[in-house]
């Protein structure tokens, strides 16, 4: 037997033999905790219309993304946040909070380090590939928006 | 000294004086925690960062050892240490507090036993008197280094572990009593193209079973003739694999068969599949392995840590996992 084929019988050896996540206990956690979060999330839009109203609903909406991402990164300071995550997985990275999350633990982590090389530097090297996609995106959707004009 | 291919038989037998181990306060809870020398209470060990928490556990464990051992810290003659982080730095900044000579060693976490074969060899050669080895890893430092932040809230996979947070330690010389390094196997490096870094247990299995091999065909002995075969941090899944690699290769591993990181733990600690990190194999060393061989519970040992040579660099290149793993066989002395 050569080199390569020995490495693909062995891949595929431990390919079955590798513990499998067992998907539907982690799929029904990610469920309620990250449907938790968004009623969380409606309640303090709810709130904030209830004892400001004379605030718009659209400027609601960014206060209550100011609440959400604030108390996910206070959690991730008082080191709740990775707990949650640990149990949740997908249903709390997916909000917002988890966005917060993957921005302000490498600020905690590489405090250390310095304020701009440390800090500032290593905040993005979770966040930055989404917020590239994001800004990709909205260029293409930009584009095909003014093609339509045209 | 002989030489058989990759083995080596050491004529003068150098002798392990002292040893030491020092562990955080999670490892204290393991299987192994009413063994260690020094239990910590916390991670950071009252210095601000984890990095300067590993380094003073370096140092810890190096005069804990030397203590241990009672011989005058002018005798030593070299300090072999190694860790895993970039540079080693742990090792290397701990050292500068010592007035010996120092050498650094990577062999990700087969550091333990290479520093020990190389400190074995030179002690059996009477080149150095008395030679401190020393290894350590910490959980949250390797973390940072070859996976994500700490207080990121992520997920990990059921193959994946638990990188030790320790330090161990022992003083190798030719007088004072203790147990003997009999035999030295040194490994080659083996890769059998795994890419999954949460899976380093696969990836180190085969250069177990490499080493192993030899070592058995070199020295002509079997399984049966060790009272124990521990090896280094494959795991729970990486010790299956090797036990059925072994098997395809017409070596049965029965019930004296053992590996460090899959003991680690307690089932209710939740370690997937169970402990890593060079401390992982350093700190049962120094602690467990070395009680029994003192005690004579047992009385020859194959000590044979493995270790996953690989980086964030290469990985991220699509690189596969280069494992590694050097066999030692130590003996209780006859009474």
């Amino acid at each position: 037997m050569n080199r390569e084929q020995r490495n693909l019988a062995y891949n595929k050896y431990v390919s079955a033999k590798i513990p499998k996540t067992k998907a539907w206990p982690s799929l029904f956690n990610s469920f309620w905790v990250g449907g938790l979060i968004c009623c969380i999330g409606q309640g303090i839009n709810d709130l904030i219309l209830l004892f400001f109203p004379s605030i718009s609903e659209q400027s609601a909406w960014a206060y209550t993304l100011v609440v959400l991402i604030f108390l996910a990164s206070f959690l991730t300071g008082l080191g709740v946040y990775d707990k949650i995550g640990k149990f949740a997985g997908g249903g709390s990275i997916v909000p917002i909070t988890g966005f917060s999350n993957s921005i302000s633990s490498p600020a905690v982590e590489f405090k250390n380090e310095g304020i701009i090389y440390g800090m500032c530097v290593k905040m993005f090297t979770i966040a930055g590939p989404v917020i590239v996609a994001g800004i990709v995106s909205s260029v293409i959707v930009g584009f095909i928006y003014w093609i339509f004009l045209i | 000294m002989m030489k058989n291919n990759e083995t080596i038989y050491l004529k003068n037998r150098p002798k392990i004086i002292g040893s030491y181990s020092i562990v955080g306060p999670k490892e204290g809870k393991g299987n192994f925690g009413e063994y260690f020398d020094y239990v910590m209470k916390d991670d950071c060990f009252n210095e601000e960062t984890y990095e300067k928490a590993e380094r003073k556990m370096i140092e810890t464990a190096i005069v804990g050892a030397i203590d241990k051992s009672r011989i005058n810290p002018k005798d030593i003659n070299m300090l072999i240490a190694g860790d895993l982080l970039n540079q080693i730095i742990s090792s290397s900044y701990a050292a500068r507090v010592f007035d010996f000579p120092y050498l650094g060693v990577y062999g990700a976490c087969s550091t333990m036993a290479e520093s020990m074969a190389v400190g074995a060899v030179m002690v059996d050669g009477q080149y150095f008197k008395n030679v401190v080895c020393c290894t350590a890893s910490h959980f949250s430092t390797a973390e940072r280094q070859y996976r994500f932040p700490l207080e990121l809230g992520n997920q990990r996979p059921p193959a994946a572990q638990w990188t030790v947070t320790g330090a161990g330690s022992c003083v190798l010389s030719l007088s004072g009593e203790g147990p003997e390094i009999s035999m030295v196997t040194f490994g080659k490096v083996i890769d059998y193209d795994i890419k999954d870094v949460n899976n380093m247990g696969a990836a180190m299995a085969p250069a177990a079973m490499d080493t192993m091999l030899n070592h058995f065909k070199n020295t002509k002995t079997s399984p049966d003739d060790y009272d124990l075969i521990v090896t280094g941090d494959l795991g729970k899944l990486g010790s299956e694999i090797l036990i059925d690699l072994m098997e395809d290769k017409g070596i049965k591993l029965g019930i004296n068969y053992g590996d460090c990181g899959q003991m680690y733990f307690t089932r209710s600690q939740n370690m997937m599949c169970g402990g890593s990190g060079c401390g992982c194999s350093a700190t049962v060393f120094n602690s467990f392995i070395m009680k029994k061989l003192n005690e004579k519970k047992y009385k020859k040992v194959l000590f044979m840590p493995t270790g996953a040579l690989l980086s964030t660099t290469a990985t991220q290149q699509g690189d596969s996992i280069p494992g590694v793993c050097h066999a030692i066989v130590i003996e209780s002395v006859k009474s």
